[in-house]
């Protein structure tokens, strides 16, 4: 494409709306607006420019300001629309069909329309993510047609412009003055106090300053795509790893996802906030709420595994002790260990004695261990207990047989064959809690003693090799918006014309007020024009000449 | 007096000085003749040295209530609304410090006003900390967030003046119909504080038992009448009175009987006042608007918005995400909080890019302010009253 050359004799790339150097309008809108647009410097923008190939027609649309604004409307839309009803992560179920259930038992209709739509597991639909990934595209895309050009122009800009461009700026002024060359030289020197960098050059004076501050949304978008490549990383394996695990108390079990580390539970405790230690400030909301909790603290001790020893083997060596608290994981080798869950009072071991159901005497006792039953108890006098079957979770009879809903011993029950000298060929008994049932009559029963309970922790593992990379996408985001809307882009231009008049005009991005409150104080100390602000017709004029105070 | 009493006591001051400062603020206005005279009258110094007086005395609350629990006064409701009342008037010192506008003063110290009010709606006993908030971020975190949340709703506060200025309010218009809904709102809270306040003072208790979402029996205390009862509710109070409906159990029909009181009381007050006025209250206020200057107020609105944007951005974004992965493991968990935090960024971007480049200013700018603020109020309000997720502390 051809060059457009400027009367000043500046060539302009194509699509130039102002000289880059001058100023003079080159379009010919540019030339009937009373106020030049500014924005960009009037720079030639590729996507305002080139539209005629599908390249340039992706790189228009994602370059439009009104399709990235349309972009965030839908993805705050649809985030909206996610906190509706609980989503997926928050329901207490894992099938389709529980899914469904859940939303139509509590939601009606409108639950299962929701459930029906994929709105239940909004944030990991295809969509959702094809939002973001057209948000972070057009980020990129509208950063870079803006930013080079920006950048080009304002570098380019010489100190003397064409009058018409002074008098297309929002803030203008053109007058005689007694002394030009007086006046200009005040000017300066008062600029240069308000730290204004000053070019001069014949008559004609550039002050600018903050113009880093231009920089400002180009930084941050930056800052951004940085914090969005960090979300994406995590999808390669080894860069983060999350999972659960419950760990008893006593036990010492190898950390899920972290290989060659070995985590033992020491103690689970939980602590309420108790009436005595603090009656005084929080009587009244203990009095109010019943129970506050305090603490969940798991003790634990952290073992590494010897280099080249083999899987499994007990060459353990301590790393440290640590109680694990909520707010204060345990941190090793980039993995960080949280306190995030407890169940109390799980049954570790039940204590049983074999007793004669005539007599009531015992034969003694034994305890079961609910983790690793033995097969055979002996009682030492004779008599041994052999365990037929054990029912963790005991759940009923299904199919003529006992049955366990989990592994976990949350309502164990037992078949036991009580062998006694009395009856050597052994009877049977089924024993669950509060229950015994016999196939015949039996002479000897099992009669529970005793249980030992322990807590258990709910653990989460995380190791996140991202953060520190989502954590400079945020830092370079905050240095960009504190850059860019902390400080304006100010520029003030006087410079006499050919017939000797003074002009005056000045341009910023945002707060003109501020600028136009430096105008005054640059106008007591340098006899300057007055000027107008054309897009403030409400501005008090005589403000400008300094009319008398009315003080009430 | 303990510390829990002087710090009361101080929030009380606060709350006067206050409503004294914005007759002061209405003074400046009316006695000023010119814009000028406006922006230097001696009425506007005097109410902005009260504001000072009450804000200081806001921060005495604030500090000897933490000095009282050992841990920062952001953990429940009432805390988080008062904090976020003394940084809106925070907020606005700063501002009237550049520009000096004794509207913005008229306009921001009421709604100061309401907020505090609502906040002292909710439990206002020193509650100790669970687990989860026990951290230096409780501090860092909701303070950040407050105060960038705050300076956000400056920015609204400009909108309205500059609406309240602007449009036309003898011509029938959508913005007329709006700007009327605005204060209506406002009405409809004061109508809350005062149907809580009356059955407060009048020590009114209905107890219900009821079976709740989970098919669990539970049971529920309510301080107003219950026009809505819960699911299968059994009255454990029969004098008391009986709802009217029973409701399904994802609802929580003490909650709704408390907001339908509200919007009768707050219709009640609503009409007495424009029957007492004759006209809408948004032409009430017009003459109080009218000395403002437009591009001035238009200017504080975009300025504000610049100011808090970072500053949100900080505390309820980034401080919330570092926390968040010390606490509760992730960084980010899609919890309705979080997402609404999410939403008034998103919302604020897309504001500052229709400025931008679209030159959305003036009267649209003043409406997106007002909207921005309406999400603010909801992610405060009705996220932790209605939608239940981890951060649903009252």
């Amino acid at each position: 494409m051809s060059k457009i050359k400027c009367q000043c004799g500046h060539e302009n790339p194509y699509g130039t709306e102002l000289c880059e150097k001058c100023g003079r309008p080159l379009s010919e809108k540019a030339k009937k607006s009373d106020i030049v647009d500014m924005r960009y410097e009037g720079s030639s923008r590729r996507s305002q420019t080139y539209k005629s190939s599908i390249i340039d027609k992706i790189w228009n649309f994602f370059s439009s300001v009104k399709i990235g604004v349309s972009i965030i409307a839908a993805v705050l839309i649809a985030s909206a629309i996610g906190t509706i009803f609980p989503q997926k992560f928050y329901v207490p179920a894992t099938t389709p069909e529980g899914y469904l259930e859940y939303y139509e038992r509590l939601y009606g209709t409108v639950g299962k329309l929701y459930y029906e739509l994929g709105f239940y597991d909004m944030y990991n639909s295809w969509w959702f993510k094809v939002l973001v990934g057209m948000l972070a595209t057009s980020i990129i895309i509208a950063s870079i047609d803006r930013v080079v050009p920006l950048y080009k122009s304002l570098k380019k800009q010489r100190t003397r412009r064409h009058p018409s461009f002074m008098k297309r700026q929002r803030i203008f002024g053109e007058g005689d003055v007694r002394n030009t060359k007086e006046s200009l030289a005040k000017a300066e020197e008062k600029l240069q106090a308000m730290r204004y960098n000053v070019k001069r050059e014949n008559g004609a004076i550039l002050a600018e300053k903050n113009r880093f501050s231009r920089w400002g949304p180009y930084v941050n978008h930056v800052g951004l795509i940085i914090f969005i490549s960090g979300v994406l990383l995590r999808g390669i394996p080894g860069f983060y790893v999350d999972e659960a695990m419950w760990l008893r108390e006593g036990e010492t079990r190898n950390i899920v996802g972290a290989p060659g580390y070995v985590l033992e539970n020491k103690k689970f405790t939980l602590e309420n906030y108790t009436k005595e230690e603090a009656a005084e400030v929080f009587g009244e909301a203990l009095e109010k709420n019943g129970m506050i909790a305090k603490s969940y603290t798991t003790d634990v001790t952290l073992y590494k595994q010897d280099e080249g020893a083999l899987p499994g083997s007990e060459s353990l060596k301590k790393v440290k002790d640590y109680a694990i608290n909520v707010n204060k994981p345990l941190k090793f080798d980039g993995y960080n260990v949280f306190q995030m869950d407890y169940k109390l009072d799980e049954l570790k071991n039940m204590t049983f004695h074999l007793v004669n159901k005539s007599s009531e005497e015992s034969l003694g006792e034994f305890t079961v261990n609910l983790s690793d039953p033995a097969k055979v108890y002996d009682l030492g006098n004779g008599s041994t207990v052999n365990m037929l079957g054990f029912y963790p979770d005991y759940d009923g009879i299904k199919d003529g047989e006992p049955y366990s809903k989990s592994p976990v011993p949350n309502n164990p029950a037992f078949i036991f064959q009580m062998n006694t000298p009395d009856k050597p060929e052994g009877e049977k008994s089924f024993v669950a809690i509060r229950q015994t049932l016999e196939v015949e009559e039996n002479d000897y029963a099992i009669k529970f003693a005793a249980a030992e309970t322990r807590n258990i922790s709910g653990l989460t593992i995380r190791k996140d090799k991202t953060l520190y990379i989502l954590l400079l996408g945020g830092l370079v985001f905050m240095i960009g918006v504190i850059q860019g809307m902390y400080w304006q882009h100010r520029r003030v231009w006087i410079q006499e014309d050919t017939e000797g008049h003074l002009l005056i005009a000045a341009h910023t991005n945002k707060n003109w007020f501020s600028l136009r409150k430096e105008l005054d104080t640059l106008r007591e100390t340098a006899d300057l024009p007055a000027y107008i602000d054309r897009q403030d017709p409400e501005l008090d004029k005589p403000e400008q000449e300094g009319d008398e105070e009315i003080w009430t | 007096m303990d510390l829990v009493t002087i710090s009361s006591n101080l929030l009380f001051v606060s709350f006067v000085a206050y409503l004294v400062a914005t007759l002061f603020f209405g003074g400046a206005i009316k006695k000023s003749k010119s814009e000028k005279a406006y922006h230097n009258s001696k009425w506007g110094t005097i109410g902005l040295v009260i504001t000072i007086i009450g804000f200081l005395s806001h921060l005495g609350y604030f500090f000897t209530r933490w000095a009282a629990s050992g841990h920062a006064p952001l953990s429940n409701m009432f805390e988080f609304t008062t904090a976020f009342g003394m940084m809106l008037v925070g907020a606005f010192i700063m501002l009237y410090i550049i520009y000096r506008t004794p509207s913005l003063g008229l306009f921001a110290l009421p709604v100061a006003i309401i907020i505090i009010s609502y906040a002292t709606m909710f439990p206002t006993e020193v509650t100790p900390l669970i687990p989860a908030l026990q951290s230096k971020w409780l501090f860092i975190h909701v303070i950040t967030t407050v105060i960038g949340e705050s300076i956000l709703a400056i920015s609204a506060i400009a909108g309205l003046v500059f609406l309240v200025k602007n449009i036309d309010m003898t011509k029938k218009s959508k913005s007329r119909f709006w700007i009327e809904a605005v204060m209506y709102t406002l009405v409809l809270v004061l109508g809350f504080v005062v149907s809580s306040t009356t059955f407060n003072v009048m020590n009114y208790e209905a107890e219900f038992t009821y079976i709740d979402k989970d098919e669990a029996p539970a049971e529920i205390t309510y301080h107003i009448p219950p026009l809505f009862g819960m699911n299968e509710y059994e009255a454990m109070t029969p004098e008391k009175m009986t709802p009217w409906v029973e409701l399904p159990p994802i609802i929580n029909a003490q909650k709704l009987s408390s907001l339908v009181w509200s919007i009768a009381v707050g219709s009640v007050l609503y009409v007495l006042l424009r029957l007492i006025a004759r006209k809408p209250l948004a032409a009430v206020f017009q003459p109080l608007a009218k000395k403002a200057n437009s591009q001035l107020m238009d200017e504080i609105g975009y300025r504000a918005v610049l100011i808090g944007f970072p500053v949100f951005t900080l505390g309820a974004l980034i401080f919330a995400m570092i926390w968040a992965h010390e606490a509760w493991s992730r960084f980010w968990g899609w919890d309705p909080k979080e997402v609404w935090a999410l939403i008034t960024w998103l919302f604020y971007a897309a504001f500052l890019h229709l400025r931008l480049s679209k030159g959305w200013e003036g009267k649209k700018s003043a409406w997106l302010a007002v909207i921005g603020f309406v999400i603010i109020m909801f992610n405060l309000i009705a996220v932790n009253l209605i939608i239940a997720g981890l951060h649903s502390y009252a």
